[in-house]
């Protein structure tokens, strides 16, 4: 397995803009095949990850606009690959603020730095944002100032402990004035609703993102007042999975700062509560070039919390040449060349339910559509999490200190369809 | 532009800034080539300029826009004499740079690259061992040629470095020198199995990696190693997890039998298909006899059950084919929750996981089943994505749930997504095919397709439905007419020429229509695509023999028309047809059969998955997901029918004693004996040391090692005789020999490990772990004989010895030099026949060999009285309890720290039954629980003692401890002090050890100290109040030394206290386990400094 050749990141335009070499150069006329196979895909969401070339493979992974082009040379596992440019893509976005071309040109130092210490003979060596942070330090304005002034380096001169302890998450020697703990429960509702409304297939997908600030080397421990619910779990590598596995009881010792600690499923089989319906009615008319729209949206099982930055997105199908509609509340804009309806609708209130009205016209001698397009809704619930969980209680051992405790629970739209 | 790499050119204005803005629009359009050209060999020379500068600053900026250059794929090989000069820089960021730009252009400038080894191989002797790491990865990374010598060299000693962090990169270098010069493989082989028994999390991905990569084939290394990895595995970093899961996959699929029984797994023996009866009975006779898992195989595929719930998805992808490839069949249906999980993330992996479920869901339905709603289709999807979630329903489809499915296959046929649509439709007429409750169902439903609007919709089901009526018994004589009817309206070729295609097949279940259907199509003839044309002359010819009367003259017009049609392929066709139906003189035999040639039963088309042949490549390669062998792809073996030796995996000491039955008995008592005496009977020391003696002596393994140290030894004794005349001189030679032998230190003791594990693998398995035993038992005699009457043993053991030892003993006792000290005692409880005249020689070799490993137990300096509540009497409905740590080697476990338990009874009954139960440990603790106490009387207390594995964390140990009435629950939490034991070692060894322990290793802090604290002994007994450590002899009145080391993995803690002015004092602990040192820093930092 000789891992990850070298990496090329191209731009939307079809610009290689850097490429990165672990081992002897690869031209950069291997793209070409990459190019061929985006050509044939049509969009980019279609390109496919892998791509064999008679001497290479490629491995590609599309993120914010940019693709991340690996090149390899032999059998390796593909995901192995795959999340690794995600790792690098999450580290951009993680120093610079956002993963994109610009960032990437204004830092190329940086991210060669980054890329170097990344991958050793294509083999990943530190991927940790805990250690790479000690080795190479992000960019600030503050810093790039006086590193023009002093001349001095971004570079870490300290050695990362983590690298080398056997918590290779957390650095030594953190300290805070406030010491803080805030846990953000946030659930995510994928549901399937079929034109009758009935729910086709629900399930609730969460994640806990925890922001820990605290001094030392604490060791949580996080309890649940029903963790039975968790159907199916993923753990931060800080976990100790066997006090899990016999006490449900999330053990651990965070990173410093901002992570993900676990993410869960609640499982189909227990009844997933739908927070809003949906009321619909397209219809084109046959031999014409016109068609109505009318959408309600509404609360259903809130338990009593407002529902608020509510969403509707449609993919209007290719005929529709333009809308005009009225809502009540809320603004619409509808895309005529991407064909996309987005009405921004807000907070939902009982008493009156937003509503979004009006003609579609369509191009005149064509067919009317065959199916009517897919509602895709967006909302969010504060202070609620939908399936239920419940965090008991987060002690703290090894530190002294009385640290500061929070918990927020959201519940959200995630990949929601409102068939119509 | 926040960033540094613009900064110069803020700095140095605008003619700077143009020169860029030129040289990049030059780079697209070639007109400027030119232009670039000149810019360009203006810009290097400044930059070569910068280079040669004295300002840092300058030089930085420079190779920033040097490495923005690299970056965007520009040559600067030119370059290459300024830059490669900054090598040895002090400044790090320059030197990174040049990093940077050396592994890019070492290998096209090679002559000038060499200049640069020096540096690097100067920074390989660094004391910082993450300046040994960068300077032996750049040093790897160059690759020419002519250094491949000297990389072997680095290679060599890195993979003995005490760090294991030097030796994580010396297995990356491994492969690299490997892809340099595959010449290397013999010697780096070599390496590999050295750090193969590493133990360090860090190092166990890297070097299978670089096993993987030299020598996949060579299955033997891994037998030791197989056991701890197996161990090791969860703890490893995600990347490394990856890599052993495969190696280890391919592993058990050499080593044991096959989990799979017969009735789970028919699909797995179709080669019994063809055997013969007597064969197969044979065969189901073998299986039948019970089938019993090899301890090793479970340990594998229940220490990877964990990574399921890890968050890279390529480790989750890794167990799950793990489980598909070595589980039982019962036992890999936990992994298809966690893949369903993976679905979630980002298209990429979507991809890759729901191919391999597509493979997966092809041989056992029932895996994924319960998950079918999770492959539903949003219009959302990419449409690859979504094709894939069609495959996967169309293979988890059965008479339960098609009827659900097809209800969702509707909605997705009217998709605007037309390729889709077009999927579905293949999908449905695939499921009808397989399950033919719902033939019907889904006929009627492709037939309703047929008046889409769509013309792909419509064109796909009639392709669709021609295999179908192929397949069934034609009853459809409706559809065909339906279909024909669709022949003026649809104008997909494909389609037109199926509809075509079945008409001429039913052409006399449709009578009436075919002919007409003829008619129409010599009208169009000329105008159709060629398919459709070669369908025509088809149906005219079958048409032609089976109702001839009404066609002839048709037949005969469409094939004139074909036989000047420009198609050849069309011209052909109508030749060959003419021939075989119209009958003429020169037709031969053939005609006669033309009927049975073109109406001949025809076997209906098999409609299959696609990923049906991808099951032999191994799930989640590369391989599986091309559907083509990649290079470097290793093939999965199947089975073996009878396992190899299990054996092979034994380096357990138990497994000896089976082995060794005559020698077993005295053996097994003898460590015993040894424990004892080391905690009370030192003066029987000297007993058992000749006990031991004669009794291992009979042991092969303990032979070697007395081998190889007398050989060692005669080479140093050698000065021996000289001795006898002069000892002052001599022996003053010798502590200079031996100070060498230790500032070599490292190098000697490697040479020496080097040939114990040549003997090693030259001996059978058995000679191996005996000698693993023995070396055990080396390191509890050591424990031993480092007792407190140090000297007065010393001497009386000695006074048996010869007289040339007594003396030389005499004034190393004299000059109280504890460096010397522990190794002569060292040899007391090593197995050496007490009467070998070679003795001498023997004791001067372990005295080398054990001069160097420094981490020897001694016994605690002083144990506190301090006790801790473990169970109030009020609490405890009148039993109290109280701990203490009685800093003793625990005699449960050499892991485990022992803990004294106080028991009282204050009620005025007998409380019975005194016993622990329901222990929740953190993960990897461990506890050894006091035999349950029958009774205890009104007022009577009791001592037990317990041992508990604390994992070097001061996380607390839970437990309930019971009476016959009551549970009450209790914990221990110990104090970071007593999770060590003390250390003896020299103040140079002390020194040394604190070099490797630098950087992150170290923590600090500086004390105000009250006066009174200062006083040695004072320091001395509130620094050993709290820990649990050796005093350290110092030759500096103001520092105080402490050495111990952790009980649960051994790893140093050192502890420095260093006086200074003004009533202040540094407190520096050095160790690996970062956490409990600075810990420990926090607590004794207010012991010292209060009054």
């Amino acid at each position: 397995m000789k891992m990850i050749h070298s990496l090329f990141l191209i731009n939307c335009s079809g610009d290689i803009f850097l490429e990165k070499h672990w081992k002897s150069v690869v031209s950069q006329s291997v793209c070409d095949y990459f190019f061929e196979a985006q050509e044939k895909a049509a969009d980019v969401e279609n390109v496919p990850p892998v791509i064999s070339t008679p001497h290479h493979y490629l491995i590609s992974i599309y993120r914010d606009k940019l693709f991340f082009v690996s090149v390899i040379q032999t059998e390796v596992p593909p995901l192995f690959v795959i999340e690794f440019l995600h790792r690098v893509a999450d580290t951009f976005q993680d120093y610079f603020g956002e993963c994109s071309e610009a960032a990437i040109k204004d830092n190329v130092v940086i991210v060669y730095e980054l890329l170097e210490e990344m991958l050793d003979n294509g083999f990943p060596l530190a991927t940790e944002s805990n250690i790479l942070k000690e080795l190479i330090k992000p960019p600030t304005i503050l810093r790039s100032v006086v590193n023009s002034i002093t001349g001095s380096s971004n570079v870490g001169d300290t050695l990362p402990t983590g690298q080398l302890s056997n918590i290779p998450w957390r650095r030594a020697g953190v300290k805070y004035t406030n010491n803080e703990a805030y846990f953000d429960v946030v659930e995510e509702i994928d549901a399937i609703i079929d034109k009758s409304g009935s729910t086709v297939f629900a399930e609730i997908q969460g994640v806990i993102d925890a922001c820990i600030k605290l001094s030392g080397m604490p060791d949580l421990s996080l309890s649940f007042m029903n963790p039975r619910l968790l159907d199916d779990v993923s753990f931060h590598p800080c976990i100790r999975f066997k006090r899990w596995e016999s006490e449900r009881v999330l053990s651990f010792i965070p990173p410093d700062g901002n992570f993900r600690l676990i993410s869960y499923r609640v499982s189909s089989q227990n009844l997933v509560a739908i927070p809003v319906y949906v009321k619909h009615s397209i219809s084109f008319k046959e031999n014409s070039s016109c068609g109505r729209f009318d959408v309600t949206i509404g609360p259903k099982q809130n338990m009593g919390k407002t529902i608020e930055g509510v969403t509707v997105t449609v993919h209007m199908p290719k005929v529709v040449l333009n809308m005009n509609l009225t809502p009540t509340q809320g603004s619409y804009t509808f895309d005529p060349v991407t064909k996309v309806l987005t009405w921004d609708v807000g907070k939902i209130t009982p008493q009156k339910l937003p509503s979004l009205k009006g003609l579609v016209n369509l191009q005149s001698g064509a067919p009317k559509p065959e199916e009517n397009p897919s509602l895709n809704i967006q909302f969010k619930i504060q202070q609620l999490a939908i399936s239920g969980l419940k965090v008991n209680r987060l002690d703290m051992y090894g530190e002294k200190y009385k640290p500061f405790k929070g918990v927020k629970y959201v519940t959200k739209a995630g990949k929601f369809q409102v068939r119509t | 532009m926040s960033s540094n790499s613009f900064a110069y050119n803020e700095q140095s204005g605008g003619g700077e800034a143009t020169e860029l803005g030129q040289e990049a629009t030059s780079t697209i359009s070639p007109s400027g080539a030119f232009g670039l050209f000149s810019s360009d060999l203006k810009k290097n020379e400044d930059l070569k300029q910068m280079l040669e500068s004295n300002k840092d600053s300058a030089k930085l900026d420079a190779m920033k826009r040097i490495v923005g250059m690299i970056a965007k794929g520009k040559n600067a090989s030119e370059l290459f004499p300024a830059v490669v000069k900054n090598v040895a820089s002090k400044n790090i960021e320059i030197k990174k740079l040049v990093y940077v730009y050396l592994v890019r252009y070492a290998e096209e400038q090679q002559d000038l690259a060499l200049l640069s080894i020096s540096t690097f191989q100067r920074a390989l002797k660094d004391p910082n061992q993450l300046i040994r790491a960068s300077a032996l990865r750049v040093l790897s990374s160059i690759r020419v040629p002519i250094i491949v010598p000297i990389m072997m060299l680095a290679i060599k000693e890195a993979a003995a470095d005490l760090s294991p962090y030097v030796r994580k990169n010396a297995a990356h270098a491994i492969q690299k020198l490997y892809s340099l010069d595959p010449e290397q493989k013999e010697m780096l082989i070599e390496v590999i199995e050295k750090l193969l028994k590493d133990k360090s999390i860090l190092v166990a991905g890297s070097v299978v990696m670089a096993f993987e990569e030299v020598c996949p084939d060579r299955i033997d290394l891994i037998h030791k190693n197989y056991r701890k990895l197996c161990n090791l595995l969860v703890d490893v970093e995600e990347w490394g997890q990856v890599v052993i899961i495969h190696m280890l996959t391919r592993y058990a699929r050499t080593q044991f039998v096959s989990p799979w029984r017969e009735d789970d797994g028919l699909e797995d023996n179709e080669k019994s298909f063809y055997d013969s009866d007597d064969e197969q009975k044979e065969k189901t006779d073998k299986r039948k006899k019970p089938y019993t898992m090899d301890p090793d195989h479970r340990l594998l595929i229940r220490n990877t059950k964990p990574l399921l719930q890890s968050r890279n998805a390529a480790v989750v992808m890794a167990v799950a084919q793990l489980y598909w490839h070595i589980s039982p069949k019962s036992e890999a249906g936990i992994i298809s929750k966690s893949l369903v999980r993976l679905l979630r993330s980002n298209r990429e992996v979507q991809y890759i996981v729901l191919q391999n479920i597509a493979t997966m869901s092809i041989q056992r339905k029932g895996m994924f089943e319960p998950y079918l709603k999770s492959f539903y289709v949003r219009s959302t999807d990419p449409t690859m994505i979504k094709t894939l979630k069609l495959e996967i329903l169309t293979n988890l489809a059965n008479e339960a749930n098609i009827s659900t499915l097809l209800r969702e296959f509707q909605t997705y046929v009217k998709s605007q997504d037309k390729q889709f649509a077009a999927a579905t439709i293949q999908t449905i007429g695939r499921c009808a095919t397989n399950i033919s409750e719902v033939t019907d169902t889904c006929l009627s439903g492709l037939v309703c397709l047929l008046s889409n609007r769509d013309e792909i919709v419509v064109a796909e089901s009639v392709v669709v439905i021609k295999k179908l009526l192929q397949m069934q018994p034609a009853q459809h004589g409706e559809i065909i007419k339906h279909m024909a009817k669709l022949l003026d309206s649809i104008t997909v070729p494909v389609a037109r020429a199926s509809i075509l295609w079945l008409i001429g097949e039913n052409c006399e279940r449709v009578p009436k229509i075919a002919p007409d259907v003829l008619r129409k199509m010599a009208k169009s003839f000329t105008s159709e695509d060629d398919l459709v044309k070669l369908q025509i002359l088809n149906l005219g010819a079958k048409l032609y023999l089976t109702n001839s009367k009404q066609t002839k003259l048709l037949t005969q017009y469409i094939l004139n028309l074909g036989k000047y049609d420009q198609n050849y392929d069309i011209r052909d066709r109508t030749r060959f047809i003419r021939q075989l139906i119209v009958p003429n003189e020169k037709s031969g035999a053939l005609s006669k059969y033309a009927k049975k040639i073109f109406l001949a039963q025809k076997p209906a088309p098999l409609l299959e998955s696609p990923f049906k042949d991808r099951d032999h490549f191994q799930l989640g390669t590369l391989s599986h997901t091309l559907n083509a062998k990649a290079a470097g792809y290793l093939e999965l073996s199947n089975w073996p029918e009878v396992a190899p030796d299990p054996s092979v995996r034994n380096v357990e000491v138990i497994d000896l004693a089976k082995e060794w039955t005559p020698a077993g008995k005295a053996k097994n008592e003898n460590p015993t004996k040894k424990f004892y005496s080391e905690s009370e009977e030192e003066e029987d020391s000297s007993d058992s040391s000749s006990d031991s003696g004669s009794e291992s002596g009979s042991e092969s393994g303990e032979e070697d090692e007395e081998g190889d140290s007398s050989e060692d030894s005669s080479e140093d004794s050698s000065s021996e005789p000289e001795s006898e005349s002069g000892r002052q001189s001599d022996t003053e030679n010798r502590r200079v020999a031996k100070r060498n032998s230790k500032t070599k230190g490292k190098g000697d003791s490697k040479d020496e490990k080097k040939e114990n594990e040549k003997s090693k693998t030259s001996d059978s398995s058995n000679a191996e772990s005996s000698s693993v035993e023995e070396s055990s038992s080396d390191s509890e005699s050591e424990s031993e004989s480092e007792s407190e009457s140090e000297s007065r043993k010393v001497t009386k053991e000695k006074e048996k010895k010869t007289k040339q030892d007594r003396n030389r003993l005499a004034t190393d006792v004299s000059l109280l030099d504890l460096d010397d000290f522990n190794p002569v005692s060292t040899p007391v409880a090593l197995p050496t026949p007490a009467l070998s005249p070679s003795l001498i020689a023997d004791l001067e070799g372990l005295n080398l060999s054990t001069s160097s490993s420094v981490i020897s137990v001694s016994t605690p300096v002083f144990v506190p009285m301090k006790t801790h509540v473990l169970l109030h009497r009020m609490s405890g409905k009148g039993l109290a309890a109280h701990y203490s740590f009685p800093r003793q080697p625990c005699i449960f476990g050499d892991k485990m720290v022992s803990v004294q338990i106080t028991l009282n009874n204050t009620t005025d009954k007998k409380i019975e039954n005194i016993h622990i139960r329901e222990k929740k440990l953190p993960i990897g603790m461990q506890m050894h629980v006091f035999n349950p106490i029958e009774s205890l009387e009104p007022e009577g207390s009791i001592t037990v003692s317990m041992g508990i594995d604390f994992c070097d964390s001061t996380q607390t140990a839970s437990f309930q401890l019971c009476t016959k009435d009551d549970c009450f629950s209790v914990n221990i939490q110990p104090p970071v002090g007593e999770l060590l034991l003390p250390v003896a070692m020299s103040e140079k060894d002390f020194k040394k050890e604190q070099g490797m322990l630098t950087g992150m290793n170290e923590t600090s802090a500086t004390i105000i100290a009250a006066p009174q604290n200062f006083p040695p002994s004072v320091i001395l007994q509130k620094v050993i109040n709290v820990a649990n450590a050796g005093v350290v002899p110092s030759g500096q009145d103001n520092i105080h030394r402490f050495a111990a080391k952790t009980v649960h993995s051994g790893s140093l803690m050192l502890v420095t206290v260093e006086l200074k002015e003004g009533s202040t004092a540094q407190l520096i602990i050095n160790t690996e386990k970062t956490v409990i040192g600075s810990v420990l820093l926090r607590e004794l930092k207010p012991v010292l400094s209060q009054g």
